[in-house]
Formats: structure tokens, C-alpha cells, sequence
């Protein structure tokens, strides 16, 4: 077991320089500088600008730079490990790192919220799905999955916000100014992950529910209460928890679309915008940034998985 | 006593028994969601196909002047326009039928993408197994790794202004980014079938009897692999529309003037307020959409492996 | 998966209180077992299990599958019975009837009476079955590998029911597993109590599951295939496990299997069962020594003897077991009997008596005045 945790922790390192190397030449490769928008500056400008942000040096001398650091003649100028975003060429008098701090938190609020919503509810939802297998909850959380499968996120957002902001006027159409305006970003957010793990979980719930051990407990005699919750949840869950990876990477690229939409100031809105103008160095932090975040949860899942599961556990 | 003396006469009863694919149709027809998907896909299919001809109006034609009276966007079912227009006086069910073709070429193009490079190399993988499955594992692991959503955006806008960006109006970009990020789960999906069904006992009794590699694969392992694959195509379709909508909300992707939803989506959504019908029906046709493959593709599942069923 | 709960219930009566767990009488015949779960003088008058007329059948998309039909045996306390059969013959759905664990849906039992120690069980409630299950009646499943739960610790699993049925305190229950684990013949007991299944071997988890089933010290153990899931080695060691021990706790024990040999070595009886019905029953000496069913023959036929001649070829039963959906009237062994007359072609058989006491048989044939001698 703890082989396997170091092993999986170790595997991060390929993975993220993978990324990184990927992210950088393709943004390197987009044709065109970063000034090329810029109608007013001349040539000369461009030329000087280039020599300020290193964009004349080889290719490595920049990857290296921009994720290590590179020595300078005023010093060491730290790379993305060690801290230092990069620069925003769209607002040269903020660094990443200044953009980054200043929403990071409420980003990771509303995906916690999402999240706690996920798997408070569809967690019961699927469970309750599973033993009424047929019956009114099934078809119900049913529904309610196939819907939260089938709304995008922005396309949820929008119909909420018609109903619910503009229409019975329950919540605001956007901003961050106190708990009601969380309500509708996190349901927006998190309406699809609700929905995958309630059919995750019944899924695994009817199939635990046909396994032998199950049998074997009924014929002990037990409540029936003690099988479902004693015997059924503790092994249906298991499996459910290989999804939490893929659906935390879900909530990540989810949550820029909803921060937008809801004008909620988290690092997203940066994003899009970023995109939109072609500032490619807030475009290549901010990958990174989402793309760590994914890697370490998705690390985080897979140790939580071999911890909980006794096979794995103790072999 | 009980040796072989006599012949029976009357035989056993036995009870007829259908192939493998009639059996999996018929209860697919059973499954009425599953049905409802199947002819929602039909249309959505019919839509996109013919839809330059059904459209009452081409998409990109505008009529500013029409629009003056309502000062902004014309209401559905009025002046002609059942779903109404966007500002500048464009008809939005016209535009929506363009944003089926877009979804839908979408959808065939990039699960043709996926077969073509993710069943051979699953293929390959799974069948050789050792060394080379070790390293198309790897190299797939650390590609998995990377969003799927993210990698498309990055890879959209590094090329978006090159001339393979601007080919078909965008949309060659879109295919290509979304394919390339699609075919590993269906490499990894044919591996895994290999995979296991190398190690089963009629594989074992169909080499044991003599019968050479390629005939095992293709008459004993692909049949049986092929189910997996109906329904994983199936239900990667959903995911293949979602992205291009995704993509097109957030401005790269196909280009102005064709009407992918997503950008629909977010045209509209300045006039949220006055004229919700700009948002409300692309959302509706992307919902609808995802749902009917969505539908089909569980049925199809059910319909091929009655094992995984919850219903008996 | 539910557990068959469907019958008739009687006017409830009042509820008691004072049993040892929180199971709601609501029948007359479970006031009665409750009753004689306090009082246990009048078991010498009686069997301890009389089956009357068991049917049980699966309700399937393809017809009704008439897995159990019509049979009827008895067990006395402490008597081992062997239920012997091929595959598909009614045994395990046998075994299942008697605890109402029938998988419902597809299946039912749509007649017969159950009366276990003087009570009739087709009449008590669900809940009332649970003062049976794991408590009067052990189960021993065929395969130790999925019948454990992989997510609890073996020394749970084994003092969950004694907790539950004899009220013990954790402490009590898990000093009271480490035994069973003991008796068992688990070594280091107490230290091996906080391992999960995975674990064991395929042998010590069965090991474990004898454990649980006799956890309670049940009056009856259903052993279903104990062994068949098994290294032949491991085998020897299971059976004679489940001998000594319901040996001395004075268990009863029905043991189900295709295996002829197992149940020469365990059984004081043996009902040899086909397509659902039992077509001999009699002592075991009976039974391997003089059998009268062209069936059991065929069994016993079958098995290769060490001094037989090297090269020659394995003796079967021609033909194979019949559909049981809609059976005939028919004797349903004819159309594979080398023995087959008309009337086996019309009328089925009666089990009846033979020459030994006790010994009865299904088969025109054999009967007195028969063809077959």
C-alpha cells in the first residue's frame, strides 16, 4: 500500500511536465506574437517588447524559463515551480500570480459546494434508486439523472437563471455577494455530477445487491436494514469512488463556463477572457493551474480508492 | 445396466434458440425509451442532411428592417418566424437546423476519427499485449491525464488562425481536437476487450484445436468486441456535441456566421431578460439532442448485455 | 433481491416483548415458535423436520420452471441426510425453501407445507423468519470465495449473528468467534479475527463460513456443495470438519451434492433427487448397496472405479436432463431409462416402498411384480 501511494504520487511529475511541455509549444506555436493585435505600437516597439519577455530566445531557454527559472542579469527569474506565474501580457502591471490570488478562493468554494452537492445527494438519490428498484424514486432519480447527464452546465445555468432569477425572481442573475447568490452557480455546477453519481451508484448498488455475500447475509437472519447498510452501502461505494476523479476534472472545466455566466469572481472569467484576447501567457498559467489541480485530485481519489477498499488495502 | 443400449426415440425437449443479434434487437425494441432515442436521433439525422433545403430561411440572412417594430429580437411564432429571430433579424429555427448539421457532422466525423485510429491501436495493444501495450498504456496515461476540455481549448486556440484553423469555417479544427482527445478511451476500451477475452476458455479451445491467430481475432474476439464498441460510440457521441457546443459558447470553434449552438447560446445571452426564446430553444435542441443518444445508447447497451441490467 | 415473504399470514396476535431481539410477532404460528423457543420439552415426540409437499417455482419470461415439485422427506434431530443430484435437479432451490431465501422475483413457493421443530414457517411473517435464520438454521454456501464480504473482517462476520440472535455484548461475541474461528481449525485465531476474506485460502474460507452457519448453534445445518468449489485435498478436511463438529453439538445437517462419494462417506440417509422430484430415498447403506431407480444406477455406475481396466471408456447416462417447463405426466427419467416401457412413457411413478424399511423409489420397473430385477 504505501508502495502504491509513492508510486502514485511519483507518477504526477511525468504527467505535469508532460502538460506543460504540450501547453507551452502549442501556445509557442500559435502563429503570430503576442502583439500582433497591437495596432499602435511599431515595429521597433514589438522588437523591444520581444527582448523584454525573452520571446527571441531558443525554444528550450523559454520552456525552461517558464517552468523553472532561468538566471538573469538582475537575479533569478523564478519559473512556474517555484512560484512565479508568469507575466500577463494583456495587463502589464499584474503579474498571474496577482490575477490568480485574487479569486482562487471563491473558484474553490463553488467547486467544494458543487461537489458536497454531488455527493450528498446523488449519493442517497442512487442508493434509494436501487432498492425501490421500478418504483416511483427509481424512475424519478432516474429522470433526474438522464437530465443533469444530458444539460451541459451552461445550458443548465441559463434555463435555472430564466426560471429562477428572472422568472420567480428567487435568486440574482449573478455576482458573489452572499449565500444566495451561491444557490444557483452550485446547482448550475453541479447538477450533472449529481446526476453521474445517482446512476453511478445504482448501478453498483443492484449490482452489489445480486452478489453471494448478500445472500449469506440474509440467511444469517439480519434486519434488513443492517444488509442495506452494513453489507450493500459499504461495498456499492467502492466503485462509486473511481468516478469522483473524472467528475472533480469535470467540475474544474465546468466551473470557468458557470463563473462567467454568473459573474462570479473566481479565476475563470480570467480565463475566458484570456482566450478571447490571446494572452497567452495568463492562457498557459491558468491550464496549468486547472491541469495540476485535476492531476493531484485525481491522485488524491485513486489513494483514497486502494484505502478504502480492504482487497487493496492489505495485500 | 445403464450402458449405451438403446436409441432414443423421443427427443429431449429443447426450446428454440435465436442468434446473438436477433435476441439483442428484440429486446431493444422493447425498450420504449430506448425507441424514443432511436427516432429522435432519425430526425435529428433527417435535420441535419437535409436541412439546407427544410429551413424556411437561409440561416445567415439577416432583416434588421423586420426587426424595428419590436425594437430588438421578433418573438417566436410571429411575422413568419416560428422560433422567432435573433437581432439582426436572422431566423433562429433556420439557425438551429444549421447548429443540428454542425452537432451532427460533429458527432459522425470525430466517432469515424475514433474508430479509425482507436480500434486498431487498441487492437494491437490488446491482442500483442507485453512491451508494446506497455508503452501505448503509458503514453495513453499521460495523455488521459490532461482534461479532455482543456487540451481541446489549448489546441483550438493555438491554431485557430493558421489555414488548417480557418478550413470549413472552423469546424476541421473542431473534429481534429475533439477526435484526437476521443480515440484513447475507445483504444482503451477494444485493449481491454482483447484483453480479457485473450484469457477465456473458448479461445483457448479454439487455438487448442488449431485455428491461427487472425481467425481467432476476427471470427472469435471481434464479434464479441463489437458490442462494447456499438454502445461506447454510441454513447460518446453526447460527450463529441458537448464539446463543440462548449467550444462555441466560448467563441472558438466554428465561425460567423454558421450558427453552432453553443455560439447561439451565448449570442443570446445579452437578451436574456427581453428575449429568453434566444437562449431557451438552442438549449432545448442541445438537450434534446444529447438525450436521444443518450437514450439509444443505454438501449443499446441493455440490448447487448442483458447482464448489466437492473431488470429482469 | 427479496426474500420470499408472500403467504398468507394469520389474525395477528398480541406482540411479545421478551425476546432477545426486536422482532414483531404478528402470527399465531410465530406467538407458537416464540412460545417454544422459551419451552423445548416437547421435541422428543416429534421430527425435526417434516417437508410435506414442497413446490417451488420460478416464474420466468419463458414459462414457469418447475425447479421443486411435489416432494415431501423428514429429518430427524441430529440425523445427517445427504440430497443428492445432478446439476439442476432441485437441490439447492430444496435447501433454499426450507429458510424462505428463494429469490423473489422469479421465484416462488406456491405449495407445501415447512414444518421445522413444530412449526409450520410457511405460516410465520418475514420478520418472524428471522428468528429461524442463522439462529435454529445454519447455511453453508458452494463458494466460499463470494459468499464472505470482502469489506468486513472475518471476526465480524462471524459474531454478527450472535450478537443480533444471542444478544452477546461486542466483547462477548468476538471472544465467542475467536472460538468458533478456533474450532474451526484456523490457526492463531484470535490474531487472524481482524483479517478480511481475501486473506484466506479458498479452504480456510470455507472454514470460516462453517463459523458463521454454526455460529448460534443452529439445530440445522444446510451444507449446499460445501466442497465442490474445492481442491480435492481440501475436501477430506471440510467434510470431516462439518462431521465432528455436528457430532458433538448434535447438529442436524442436510448435505447437498452431485459427488455419490461424499455422500456415502457423511450421510445416515440420502434422497436422490431428478428434475425436481426425489426418485429414491433410504438409508445410505441402502441406497449404495441395493438401489431400485434406473437413475441411481446410472449414478453410481458412473463413477471410475481404481480396478478398472486402463484404456476403457467412462460409463454416463445417455441423453440429458429435461426442460422443466411444463413437465408431462410422464416418469421424467424415461426418455434417457434403458429400462423404458410404455407406462413410463404415460403414467409417472409413485415413490414407493421396497424391501428394506425406509426404502422408497420412483420406477415402475422396480416394483414388486416389475420388469427390472
Amino acid at each position: 500500500m504505501v508502495g502504491y501511494i509513492i508510486r502514485r504520487v511519483l507518477w504526477i511529475i511525468p504527467v505535469l511536465l508532460v502538460v506543460s511541455f504540450l501547453t507551452f509549444s502549442l501556445m509557442k506555436a500559435t502563429p503570430g506574437g503576442p502583439w500582433d493585435r497591437e495596432k499602435q505600437l511599431s515595429e521597433r516597439q514589438k522588437a523591444l517588447l520581444n527582448a523584454k519577455y525573452g520571446l527571441d530566445d531558443p525554444f528550450m531557454v523559454q520552456y525552461i524559463r517558464w517552468l523553472v527559472g532561468w538566471p538573469e542579469e538582475d537575479g533569478f527569474q523564478r519559473g512556474l515551480i517555484l512560484g512565479d506565474l508568469g507575466p500577463s501580457y494583456r495587463y502589464p502591471d499584474r503579474t498571474v500570480n496577482d490575477i490568480v490570488a485574487d479569486g482562487i478562493l471563491t473558484t474553490i468554494q463553488l467547486g467544494v459546494m458543487a461537489f458536497a452537492l454531488a455527493v450528498l445527494v446523488g449519493i442517497p438519490l442512487g442508493v434509494i434508486a436501487a432498492l425501490r428498484q421500478n418504483g416511483i424514486p427509481d424512475y424519478a432519480a432516474t429522470f433526474v439523472s438522464v437530465l443533469g447527464i444530458c444539460t451541459p452546465s451552461f445550458v443548465a445555468a441559463i434555463l435555472l437563471v430564466i426560471v429562477f432569477s428572472i422568472g420567480l425572481g428567487w435568486f440574482p442573475t449573478g455576482g458573489w455577494k452572499g449565500p444566495e447568490y451561491w444557490v444557483l452557480p452550485t446547482i448550475a455546477l453541479g447538477l450533472a455530477p449529481v446526476a453521474v453519481v445517482a446512476r453511478y451508484t445504482r448501478a453498483s448498488m443492484l449490482e452489489v445487491t445480486r452478489k453471494d455475500y448478500i445472500r449469506t447475509a440474509h440467511s444469517k437472519g439480519l434486519k434488513e436494514r443492517s444488509v442495506v447498510v452494513i453489507h450493500m452501502i459499504r461495498n456499492a461505494l467502492i466503485p462509486v469512488v473511481t468516478i469522483l476523479g473524472p467528475l472533480l476534472a469535470a467540475l474544474v472545466t465546468g466551473s470557468f463556463i458557470i463563473e462567467i455566466l454568473f459573474s462570479v469572481p473566481g479565476i475563470g472569467r480570467f480565463y475566458v477572457t484570456a482566450i478571447a484576447q490571446r494572452d497567452y501567457g495568463l492562457i498557459m498559467a491558468m491550464t496549468m493551474i486547472y491541469a495540476a489541480a485535476v492531476a493531484v485530485m485525481n491522485m488524491v481519489v485513486d489513494i483514497l480508492y486502494a484505502y478504502i477498499d480492504p482487497r487493496i488495502r492489505y495485500s | 445396466m445403464a450402458t449405451q443400449t438403446q436409441v432414443l426415440e423421443a427427443p429431449v425437449a429443447t426450446r428454440k434458440s435465436s442468434g446473438l443479434w436477433r435476441d439483442a434487437f428484440g429486446r431493444l425494441v422493447k425498450n420504449r425509451l430506448a425507441i424514443v432515442g432511436l427516432i429522435l436521433v432519425a430526425l435529428f439525422a433527417l435535420v441535419a442532411l437535409f436541412g439546407p433545403w427544410l429551413a424556411p430561411y437561409p440561416y445567415q440572412q439577416q432583416d434588421v428592417a423586420a426587426t424595428a417594430p419590436y425594437h430588438g429580437p421578433i418573438p417566436p411564432l410571429t411575422d413568419g418566424h416560428v422560433l422567432g429571430t435573433d437581432e439582426l433579424g436572422r431566423d433562429l429555427l433556420s439557425r438551429i437546423m444549421d447548429g443540428a448539421q454542425i452537432s451532427f457532422a460533429v458527432a459522425m466525423v470525430v466517432q469515424i476519427v475514433v474508430l479509425i485510429i482507436g480500434i486498431p491501436i487498441g487492437a494491437l495493444a490488446g491482442w500483442f499485449g507485453g512491451r508494446m501495450d506497455n508503452y501505448l498504456m503509458r503514453f495513453t496515461d499521460v495523455i488521459y491525464a490532461f482534461p479532455d476540455l482543456l487540451f481541446i481549448i489549448i489546441l483550438t486556440v493555438a491554431f485557430r488562425e493558421t489555414w488548417f484553423g480557418r478550413a470549413l469555417d472552423g469546424l476541421l479544427l473542431v473534429f481534429v481536437a475533439i477526435g484526437i482527445t476521443s480515440w484513447i478511451t475507445m483504444a482503451r476500451l477494444v485493449r481491454g476487450q482483447l484483453l480479457s477475452l485473450k484469457e477465456t476458455e473458448f479461445v483457448e479451445a479454439a487455438k487448442a484445436i488449431g485455428v491461427r491467430d487472425r481467425g481467432i481475432v476476427s471470427r472469435h474476439l471481434l464479434p464479441n468486441a463489437i458490442g462494447p464498441v456499438i454502445v461506447a460510440i454510441t454513447l460518446g457521441i453526447p460527450g463529441a456535441i458537448l464539446a463543440e457546443a462548449t467550444l462555441a459558447f466560448l467563441g472558438i470553434g466554428a465561425q460567423a456566421p454558421r450558427a453552432s449552438w453553443g455560439s447561439l447560446i451565448d449570442d443570446g445571452r445579452d437578451f436574456i431578460r427581453g428575449d429568453p426564446h434566444l437562449v431557451f430553444f438552442p438549449a432545448l435542441a442541445v438537450a434534446i439532442a444529447l438525450l436521444s443518444f443518450t437514450f439509444l445508447g443505454d438501449g443499446l447497451r441493455d440490448a447487448l448485455d442483458p447482464k448489466l441490467k437492473g431488470k429482469q | 433481491m427479496t426474500v420470499t415473504d408472500d403467504q398468507d399470514r394469520a389474525a395477528g396476535g398480541p406482540a411479545v416483548t421478551e425476546l432477545p431481539e426486536d422482532i414483531t410477532i404478528a402470527t399465531e404460528e410465530g406467538r407458537r415458535l416464540a412460545e417454544q423457543l422459551q419451552d423445548e420439552s416437547s421435541r422428543h415426540a416429534r421430527k425435526l423436520l417434516e417437508v410435506k409437499n414442497l413446490s417451488t417455482h420460478f416464474f420466468t419470461s419463458d414459462g414457469v420452471v418447475h425447479a421443486v415439485d411435489d416432494i415431501s422427506f423428514e429429518l430427524d434431530y441430529g440425523e445427517t441426510l445427504g440430497l443428492v443430484g445432478e446439476s439442476g435437479c432441485g437441490k439447492s432451490v430444496t435447501a433454499l425453501s426450507l429458510t424462505r431465501l428463494v429469490p423473489n422475483p422469479p421465484g416462488r413457493i406456491v405449495s407445501g407445507e415447512i414444518i421445522f421443530d413444530g412449526v409450520n414457517i410457511m405460516k410465520l411473517s418475514g420478520e418472524e423468519m428471522r428468528l429461524l435464520r442463522g439462529k435454529r438454521i445454519g447455511f453453508i454456501f458452494q463458494d466460499p470465495m463470494t459468499s464472505l464480504n470482502p469489506t468486513l473482517t472475518v471476526g465480524y462476520q462471524i459474531a454478527e449473528s450472535t450478537r443480533i440472535h444471542m444478544g452477546l455484548s461486542r466483547k462477548a461475541a468476538d471472544d465467542r468467534a475467536a472460538e468458533l474461528l478456533s474450532k474451526v481449525g484456523i490457526p492463531r485465531a484470535r490474531d487472524r479475527m481482524s483479517d478480511y476474506p481475501h486473506q484466506f485460502s479458498g479452504g480456510m474460507r470455507q472454514r470460516v463460513m462453517i463459523a458463521i452457519a454454526l455460529a448460534c448453534d443452529p439445530m440445522l445445518l444446510l451444507a449446499d456443495e460445501p466442497t465442490t468449489a474445492l481442491d480435492v485435498t481440501i475436501q477430506a478436511q471440510i467434510l470431516e470438519l462439518i462431521r465432528s463438529l455436528s457430532d458433538e453439538f448434535g447438529t442436524a445437517v442436510i448435505l447437498i451434492t452431485h459427488d455419490l462419494g461424499i455422500a456415502a462417506g457423511m450421510c445416515n440417509r440420502v434422497n436422490v433427487m431428478y428434475a425436481g422430484r426425489i426418485v429414491e430415498t433410504g438409508s445410505v447403506d441402502v441406497i449404495f448397496e441395493n438401489p431400485r431407480m434406473p437413475y441411481a444406477w446410472g449414478l453410481l455406475d458412473s463413477l471410475p472405479r481404481l480396478d478398472e481396466q486402463k484404456g476403457a471408456r467412462l460409463r454416463t447416462i445417455e441423453g440429458l436432463p429435461p426442460d422443466l417447463i411444463n413437465p408431462g405426466p410422464e416418469c421424467r427419467f424415461s426418455p434417457r431409462c434403458p429400462y423404458v416401457r410404455d407406462i413410463c412413457r404415460t403414467t409417472e411413478p409413485e415413490l414407493s416402498p421396497r424391501e428394506e424399511e425406509g426404502h422408497l423409489a420412483r420406477c415402475h420397473g422396480t416394483e414388486p411384480g416389475g420388469w427390472i430385477q
